[in-house]
């Protein structure tokens, strides 16, 4: 049966089971938006393929699924690269399709050409330019298989217009088996084995999870091995929820702005069980400081990210699924292990760190009228239930929605980590809120980077995506004042927002709803109306101007040397 | 320490690219690389020489082998092996050193393959020690041109 390849790529998008993707158009690209308008999928159009690419991102991550997005050559192929570089820094799975100039002109320089398969050569898991229109649908189930299995990321396919335009025979899917790329799940049983080993000897245990545990759905065998061995977990920003934030084992985030006791715990542990996290910078501080006295295990699906930046005691090569439901059984079946004596094994380190914790709880000042960004956070947290899906920018709003809504549950907490990108959080609220129809979703917002993307407040509306936006506005470009204030003689050079535009009236040019708090006493009663209302809102808190991020590593220093509140 | 490592990979376009990209982005060192097919005409062999601790080096042949298109990556320095470079150098011969330099040339088992009446073009094939000395003892006569590959490497068979 000979089918157009605008044809044979929609059925492939169709057997991945793609609902939604997100998309714009041009020139090159039109066949293929012809034909997806008659076919099952929803095409949300953007109104900036960077929004196209976060909104996707976001659809992945709220459903674990694949997110999708599509765009036309030149321009609308560059504008994606920002989106699929925050992708691929925090491992998440996406299909990009972009367009490109028909084969025969490739490399003439033509009209809205560019090489985009070697601009995001460093930037995607893997990427390929279809030249032979009978390789369109093995190459985009490929892609697919690389970009969810492993360690997920990115996957752009460059799709020149004769390729969209041209016929071939419709193939069925064929298992694929890739000779090149065959990631490791299952764990060394020896290495399990000396793991756990570690494990029951460790007097002052620490466990240091990160986002491999929410891309692996590993919330639950984490939470069995905290509990069962009664570990205190503490969680990078892109680990938030895979450990319930509320449990008493939870030592919250650590790091730059983590909880003065995570940094602590960590700091003197003698083990330290990393799970799906990379020793990343913002994690460590400055690197030889970092868990000095601890054995370390690591649990990754990335050799690459084992001993890269810090000598693992115990690799593991794995699927942290996999690895912890091995650890887990292990001790099941270890007639010597007694839960009773781990228990009081463990006490004495629990007393270190409730001292820590009463010491420098997570905290803020209070100053009457004046809004304090951590209290809206809290009262988003109460009047939600903590139940809603939590999107940021980037910069003190990120660190303030981290460290104040506790975040029970994986997939709930959706933030630029590796990238951080300013301009993420709106596209990501709508592509979470058309991932999940039912759920409040929330975009905690600084008033600089919501303008980055401020336009989407028209996607929103055209696909009544009632995403609310809650505006921590400072008149900064807030982290990086804080930066300035702290390291520069408070010299605040190009982080004035002197202008911004009045954000009630913007809501309202796009039709949306918007609400502004200027006192203390008006925040709980902005977020329930916002909560009430069916349509987009933005929400307008006018915070405490030179508020700060606390605690605070300063960059390179070593994580127990933290500024506090 | 310098480590030479033999990477087994698909022969697409940009596979190369992939390959330079990731020492060029992680600023890993590439000192010389050399890359051919191999009988599979589906597969090519690429043989570079680096340099690093045995923590890059261990970063660089994790980061290889992450190339969807990186078949197999062995770093054979770990082992026995042999290595081999060719240089092809044009080196002044006038007439009171026509001689002396087939002297040279042949105390290497070199070859000479293009004449000419005031130079010769000869090669030089041999681990990167023999070239390096061949041009030490060539270059007072005067080089005019040089080209060299790479290094090619290969694992020694095992004895038993
Ligand atoms: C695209 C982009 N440009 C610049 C930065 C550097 N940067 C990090 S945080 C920040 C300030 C963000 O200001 P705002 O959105 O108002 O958030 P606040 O820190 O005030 O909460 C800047 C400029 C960035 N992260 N992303
Ligand atoms: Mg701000």
């Amino acid at each position: 049966m000979k089918i157009t390849g605008a044809e044979a790529i929609v059925k492939c998008l169709e057997e991945q089971g793609v609902e939604v993707i997100f998309g714009f158009p041009g020139g090159v690209i039109i066949d293929l938006f012809d034909e997806l308008e008659t076919s099952s999928i929803t095409n949300v159009l953007v109104r900036h393929e960077q929004a196209a690419v976060h909104a996707a991102d976001a659809y992945g991550r709220v459903k674990g699924e694949v997110g999708v997005a599509l765009v036309t050559s030149g321009p609308g192929a560059t504008n994606t690269v920002t989106g699929i570089a925050s992708a691929y820094c925090d491992s998440i799975p996406m299909v990009v399709f972009t367009g490109q100039v028909p084969t025969g002109l490739i490399g003439n320089d033509a009209f809205q050409e560019v090489d985009i398969v070697g601009i995001t050569r460093p930037c995607t898991k893997h990427n390929y330019l279809v030249k032979d229109i009978n390789e369109l649908m093995p190459t985009i189930r490929e892609a697919f298989h690389v970009a969810r299995t492993g360690r997920p990321g990115p996957v752009l396919i460059d799709l020149p217009k004769d390729v969209v335009i041209g016929k071939l025979n419709y193939t069925k899917p064929k298992p694929i088996k890739m000779q090149t790329y065959r990631p490791t799940y299952e764990p060394h049983p020896g290495q399990i084995a000396k793991a756990c080993k570690a494990i029951l000897k460790a007097k002052k245990p620490v466990i240091y999870a990160g986002g491999g545990v929410i891309a692996s759905n590993s919330n639950k065998e984490l939470t069995e091995l905290a509990k069962k061995l009664n570990i205190p977990v503490t969680m990078t920003l892109m680990g938030l929820g895979g450990f319930p934030g509320t449990d008493k084992l939870s030592l919250g985030m650590l790091g730059m702005h983590g909880t003065y006791f995570a940094n602590m715990a960590v700091s003197q542990c003698d083990l330290l069980i990393a799970v799906g996290s990379r020793f990343d910078d913002r994690v460590t501080g400055k690197i030889d400081d970092f868990a000095p006295y601890a054995k370390i295990i690591h649990i990754d699906i990335d050799p690459t990210s084992i001993s890269k930046n810090v000598t693992v005691d115990i690799p593991i090569v794995a699927d942290c699924k996999y690895a912890l439901t091995a650890i887990n059984r292990w001790f099941d079946v270890q007639d010597d292990f007694d839960k009773k004596e781990q228990k009081k094994k463990v006490a004495p380190w629990f007393k270190e760190i409730n001292k820590w914790v009463k010491k420098h709880p997570l905290g803020y000042l209070e100053e009457g009228d004046i809004i304090k960004p951590q209290y809206v956070v809290q009262k988003l947290h109460e009047l939600t239930k903590g139940d809603a899906i939590i999107s940021t920018e980037v910069g003190q709003n990120q660190m303030w929605a981290a460290q104040f809504y506790h975040f029970n549950k994986p997939r709930h907490f959706l933030t630029s980590g590796g990238l951080g990108v300013m301009g993420y959080g709106f596209p990501a609220a709508i592509g979470a809120q058309m991932a999940a129809p039912k759920k409040t979703v929330i975009d905690v917002a600084g008033d600089g980077s919501i303008q980055m993307n401020i336009q989407e407040l028209a996607t929103a509306r055209q696909y009544n995506c009632p995403v609310k936006i809650a505006i921590l506005n400072n008149g900064y470009l807030g982290m990086v004042r804080q930066w300035q204030e702290l390291f520069y003689d408070k010299r605040y050079a190009g982080t004035d927002l002197e202008v911004s535009p009045d954000f009630v009236k913007l809501a309202e040019a796009y039709g949306a709803v918007g609400l502004r708090a200027t006192k203390t006493s008006e925040v709980v009663p902005v977020i329930k109306e916002a909560l009430k209302t069916k349509n987009v809102v933005v929400m307008d808190f006018v915070i405490a101007r030179e508020e700060g991020v606390y605690p605070m590593v300063p960059a390179g220093k070593a994580t127990t040397e933290m500024l506090l509140v | 320490m310098k480590h030479t490592i033999s990477v087994l990979l698909q022969n697409k376009p940009g596979v190369l690219s992939r390959v330079t990209g990731l020492f060029s982005g992680r600023g890993f060192n590439i000192e010389s690389l050399s890359v051919a097919e191999t009988l599979d005409s589906g597969v090519s062999c690429l043989t570079l020489v680096t340099r690093g601790d045995d923590a890059i080096v261990e970063q660089i042949t994790k980061q290889l082998h992450k190339l969807i298109d990186v078949i197999k990556v062995v770093d054979i320095s770990d082992s026995d092996y042999v290595e081999r470079e060719m240089a092809l150098i044009r080196v002044k011969a006038e007439s009171n050193t026509r001689a002396e330099v087939l002297r040279i040339i042949d105390i290497f088992r070199g070859k000479v393959v293009d004449v000419s009446p005031k130079s010769y073009a000869v090669e030089i094939t041999g681990p990167k020690s023999k070239i390096k000395a061949v041009i030490d003892i060539l270059k007072p006569i005067g080089i005019q041109e040089i080209v060299r590959t790479g290094t090619i490497a290969m694992a020694r068979a095992k004895k038993s």
